[in-house]
């Protein structure tokens, strides 16, 4: 059971920190170059499609054979192109399996993201950037004392979404490795505990404390809310 | 012209790494369409991206891997699976949301405000909490494993967040055209379905791809209500059951996994605003 907080822990940094700031970055960037749309569209598809369908996906890029075989996946034949061993990606513990399941989430959720920090991006005044710029600001700075400070509010929406996300995720895992591999977090051990074992009095102990670590999050949906209408 | 020359240089760094990106994101779904169409015995020997060193030699494609998985493997049924499953699961919950919805923004009642309150924290709340109760019920009505009861669940599951969007929309139209309604002697259930559901139609329509999607792509729900009862099975249930029974015969997976994805991508590609909007208006799905 540790196994699968400690991996839930690795997902919720590791995961959040990485789609909210691609998600920014992407926001950002893409906003500069005349073919936004398009790479935006490819990005965001993976949005549409399952977690299932995205394990699958991912398991054939981390396929892995034996040395000395003709690699299928597409991972370990890159590697193979830098003379480098063939990886078992999915089998190697803790750490290189357990990144390259987060990987997938990444991939996924990076456009969802994107989308909503663009959105805020595009609402802040240009005038505000260019106010900067006139001054002297380089587009670093811009980025850091004019851009950042605005998008803050959004990105903080953004992360609690991941975050709650996070705290769920099942499909992935369940597919690829089916925690196999020291690579279980805590959705797959509560359902393991329910099917597998039969034991229902653990599985809903399982509930109990991912709820428990989802109230702040509620609590704070709540007071947003609360603010929201009372502006309205 | 200089002026413009030196500017597109100095862009060179971030065109490249935003094309290097797209192409990350691209590849590992290209090489599942490509793999889905070629022959067991290439796809056991070599990688996808040996076609491209002849990209038009038909030859070195094949329709039967879509042939097996449809027909033998069954994801033909799970297709039609997963239609039963989705039409209801998006039509009932997106009805009752709707209803929800105009009575919680414009109809006076006790406890309006702690009961919406409630639905917010509901967007959150894990599914996982409701499996064992609901299991146990659904098992004494002889739910369990049956379409009706995979439809309520969806339907519980997708109220908060289909309530919360729509009652967005719904209580930012405007007040005056309440009022008047009410002076021409209009009941809320006239107001209702003359007033408020024309003109909620956009906000509907991305609930309702929105609600498709959401189901059509789930497994968790279907895993635990439908489990053991594989002629109900949908698309993801069946992918997932592949994935671990024939992990090694890429070519079958790969067919089936674009099986179940094709109908999300067509969703995508044709309504992808409405996709949009409904993730603007309620990032907090739960």
């Amino acid at each position: 059971m540790l196994t699968a907080f400690r991996n839930n822990a690795l997902w919720v940094v590791v995961f959040t920190t990485f789609t909210v700031s691609f998600g920014l970055a992407l926001a950002v960037l893409l906003d500069r170059v005349r073919y936004e749309k398009i790479i935006k569209s490819i990005v965001f598809i993976p949005m549409a499609i399952s977690m299932v369908g995205a394990a699958t996906i991912w398991k054939f890029v981390y396929a892995f054979r034996p040395a000395g075989a003709s690699q299928i996946g597409l991972l370990n034949a890159i590697a193979g192109v830098f003379g480098a061993q063939p990886v078992g990606w999915l089998i190697e513990r803790p750490w290189i399996n357990n990144l390259c399941l987060i990987i997938v989430g990444i991939w996924m959720w990076t456009g969802f993201c994107m989308v909503i920090l663009s959105a805020a991006y595009k609402n802040i005044p240009r005038e505000l950037m260019e106010a900067a710029r006139i001054d002297g600001a380089n587009e670093w700075q811009v980025f850091r004392k004019v851009i950042l400070p605005l998008l803050k509010p959004t990105a903080a929406v953004v992360a609690t979404t991941m975050v709650v996300t996070v705290l769920k995720i099942f499909d992935i895992v369940y597919v690829m490795t089916n925690g196999n591999f020291s690579t279980e977090v805590i959705a797959n051990r509560m359902y393991k505990e329910m099917f597998n074992f039969r034991n229902f009095g653990r599985a809903s102990t399982i509930a109990v404390i991912l709820l428990l670590l989802i109230i702040p999050v509620m609590l704070f949906n709540i007071r947003r809310f609360r603010e929201q209408e009372a502006i309205r | 012209m200089t002026g413009r020359l030196t500017k597109a240089l100095s862009r060179g760094p971030l065109h490249i790494v935003i094309i290097i990106l797209a192409l990350v994101w691209m590849l590992p779904t290209l090489g599942l369409l490509f793999t889905s169409f070629r022959p067991p015995n290439d796809v056991a020997c070599s990688g996808w991206w040996t076609v491209f060193e002849h990209p038009f030699n038909f030859t070195q494609y094949t329709l039967r891997n879509y042939e097996t998985v449809i027909g033998r493997v069954g994801m033909g049924r799970a297709f039609l699976n997963s239609l039963t499953i989705s039409i209801p699961g998006t039509i009932i919950p997106v009805m009752v949301a709707a209803f929800a919805a105009y009575a919680f923004a414009w109809m006076k009642f006790p406890g309006r405000q702690i009961l919406f309150i409630i639905v917010v924290a509901l967007l959150v709340v894990p599914l996982q909490m409701t499996f064992i109760p609901i299991l146990r019920i659904f098992n004494r009505l002889h739910l369990a494993g049956t379409f009706p009861g995979v439809w309520l669940a969806h339907t519980g599951y997708g109220l908060p967040l289909t309530v919360y969007l729509l009652h967005n929309f719904i209580g930012g139209l405007p007040s005056e055209l309440f009022d008047s309604a009410s002076i021409d002697g209009a009941s809320p259930l006239q107001t209702f379905f003359r007033l408020v559901l024309p003109l909620s139609v956009p906000a509907i329509a991305s609930v309702v791809i929105f609600q498709f999607l959401w189901v059509w792509n789930d497994l968790l729900v279907a895993l635990i209500y439908l489990g053991g009862t594989p002629d109900v099975a949908p698309v993801t249930l069946k992918v997932a059951n592949l994935v671990g029974s024939r992990g090694q015969d890429w070519e079958l997976l790969t067919a089936a996994a674009f099986v179940s994805m094709v109908l999300p991508l067509i969703v995508f590609f044709s309504l992808q605003r409405y996709f949009v909007r409904g993730i603007l208006a309620g990032s907090v799905k739960g």
